[in-house]
């Protein structure tokens, strides 16, 4: 975010050089491992519909979170339930249409990789995308130490984390209103807030809770389980990483869209960035 | 017909079609060979680095009596259906024998009540099943290694085939039987044993009486129920449909410790 560029395509007009090289292939190889990671988890959960909290859980247990199909006179119903609460969720989660026959299937086959029911295929998937997002990830925390990268472009500074700045650049979000100006020269205080959050917490949470539910690897690193309240607890926050991962692409996507979507699409495909020094903002 | 809207329009039909053709390639990239064959490249990567970390001995953990699964679910066969096996459990398994063999110097029978004379493990572990779900329960059985030991494996034995009494599919090939296999790293681990009581009590039916394997860093369908007979093999290549197991046949890793 240091080198600007004078090429002044329209008046007022300049590019500044936002991403490096091993952020933008890092990014868009994490496009593809996570998409793959998420849609082969789903028929991997299909396999047992069901999230416990501790160290077991089975049939037996009680789930806090599930969803399951009866069958309703003729008919097949798919029920969720998040704790005490039950909401029917027939055609997408339960039980969905698969070539125009209701299915019973927790997540819908157009979520799932494979589409049809195959737990070891789904499995395959997942583990080799899961090294490569594993790889990537350790490149991408290895350049981002060494290129300053993380301290000189997501480290809030001081004044940044002050209550009325924070305050401000709320309301902007809520009104939608994006720097175009100099202000763009930089990440905003949230969106450094939402990407530390991603970097640091959701994503190697996604890989220590998925390494936690290998016995293999609980026999290697047993504190690390435990650290969890157990393997079924490790499976539940896996799930609520994943949703959580989720809500921020859903989010981040929408930023991407209403913040200039051209411009910032460039930006993390050949690196460079326009902003207009002559707005005020 | 604003900007906007159309390039909302855009972007939905441009997902769509991408999802939808990325789905319908992941289905026909699942069937194909070179997929499939390059998917399985993580498998070795995964045992490689586990067994690195692992060591030889690195115990998989063990937990207390609060620790029990109320109810410890089954799986699998429940109930054999053959008449091997129904006359075995007729008789309270007092003709039944675990045969082991192959390339061992002295091939041996041993009765229940033999194995039950042998020096015994107990531990309380957890079993995972490769579906998600997890069930503590204490286990007693025969060190395996020991009996190998007693055997004499031959310098040219490598992997150890568990045969069982269960017929999981009807499959034309005879490759419906169960069987399992591991490697000598897993058969000489001291938590790898051959269990014939689960919470005290006898090992019941539904659970794999009168024997069952426990190899506690691996998956549950690696926890062979209904043992017939143990063989030492050089090679997996020759035996049903050569993967090392009934659910290896069917796709599933044999390196069953993720």
């Amino acid at each position: 975010m240091t080198t600007t560029v004078d090429v002044r395509s329209k008046p007022g007009r300049i590019f500044i050089y936002r991403h490096t090289l091993p952020v933008r292939l890092s990014h868009w190889l994490n496009v593809i491992c996570m998409s793959f990671l998420l849609l082969s988890g789903l028929q991997i959960f299909n396999a047992h519909p069901a999230l416990y909290w501790g160290k077991y859980g089975a049939d037996y247990d009680p789930a806090f979170i599930s969803i399951e199909t009866v069958e309703d006179g003729n008919q097949l119903r798919g029920l969720t339930h998040i704790g005490a609460l039950t909401l029917d969720t027939s055609g997408v989660l339960g039980v969905s249409q698969v070539d125009g026959i209701p299915d019973e299937r927790a997540f819908p086959a157009w979520l799932t990789i494979p589409s049809y029911r195959d737990l070891s295929t789904g499995r395959r998937w997942h583990f080799f995308f899961a090294w490569i997002f594993v790889i990537n990830g350790l490149i991408y925390l290895a350049s981002g130490l060494f290129s300053r990268h993380f301290r000189r472009d997501l480290l809030p500074s001081t004044e940044e984390l002050g209550g009325r700045h924070l305050w401000s650049e709320i309301i902007d979000h809520a009104r939608l209103r994006f720097p175009h100006g100099e202000g763009a020269r930089r990440y905003n205080t949230l969106q450094k807030f939402a990407y530390l959050l991603v970097i640091f917490v959701l994503l190697p949470g996604m890989i220590a809770t998925g390494l936690t539910m290998s016995p293999g690897f609980d026999a290697i690193a047993p504190w690390l389980v435990d650290m969890f309240g157990g393997r079924q607890s490790a499976r539940t926050l896996h799930f609520l990483c994943a949703i959580s991962l989720v809500i921020f692409v859903v989010v981040h996507v929408a930023m991407v869209l209403l913040s200039g979507f051209i411009n910032n699409l460039r930006s993390m495909i050949t690196g460079y960035y326009a902003i207009h020094p002559g707005d005020m903002k | 017909m604003n900007r906007l809207l159309t390039r909302r329009r855009f972007l939905i039909g441009a997902t769509v079609t991408a999802s939808t053709l990325g789905l319908s390639g992941c289905d026909a990239g699942s069937e194909s060979e070179l997929t499939k064959s390059v998917l399985r490249l993580a498998e070795g990567l995964t045992m490689k680095t586990q067994r690195l970390l692992l060591g030889d001995a690195a115990l998989a953990r063990e937990f207390g009596e609060a620790d029990l699964s109320p109810v410890f679910r089954t799986n699998g066969t429940t109930m054999p259906d053959n008449a091997r096996y129904i006359a075995w459990m007729n008789s309270q398994f007092s003709t039944w024998k675990l045969e082991i063999g192959g390339l061992v110097e002295r091939p041996v029978q041993l009765s229940l009540d033999e194995l039950k004379a042998l020096p015994s493990r107990t531990q309380i572990t957890r079993h995972d099943c490769v579906e998600g779900w997890s069930a503590i329960g204490k286990w007693t059985g025969v060190p395996l290694g020991m009996l190998l030991h007693a055997a004499g494996l031959k310098p040219e034995a490598r992997y150890i085939v568990f045969h069982c009494a269960d017929q999981y599919e009807q499959a034309t090939d005879g490759a419906g039987w169960y069987y399992e296999s591991i490697d000598l790293v897993d058969a000489f681990h001291p938590q790898t044993i051959l269990a014939y009581a689960l919470n005290n009590r006898a090992l019941e039916v539904a659970h794999g009486a009168p024997l069952r394997l426990r190899v506690e860093r691996q998956l549950g369908y690696k926890q062979a129920k209904y043992l017939a007979r143990i063989e030492a093999v050089a090679d997996l290549a020759q035996i049903y449909r050569g993967r090392g197991g009934f659910w290896e046949d069917r796709g599933y890793e044999w390196y069953a410790g993720i």
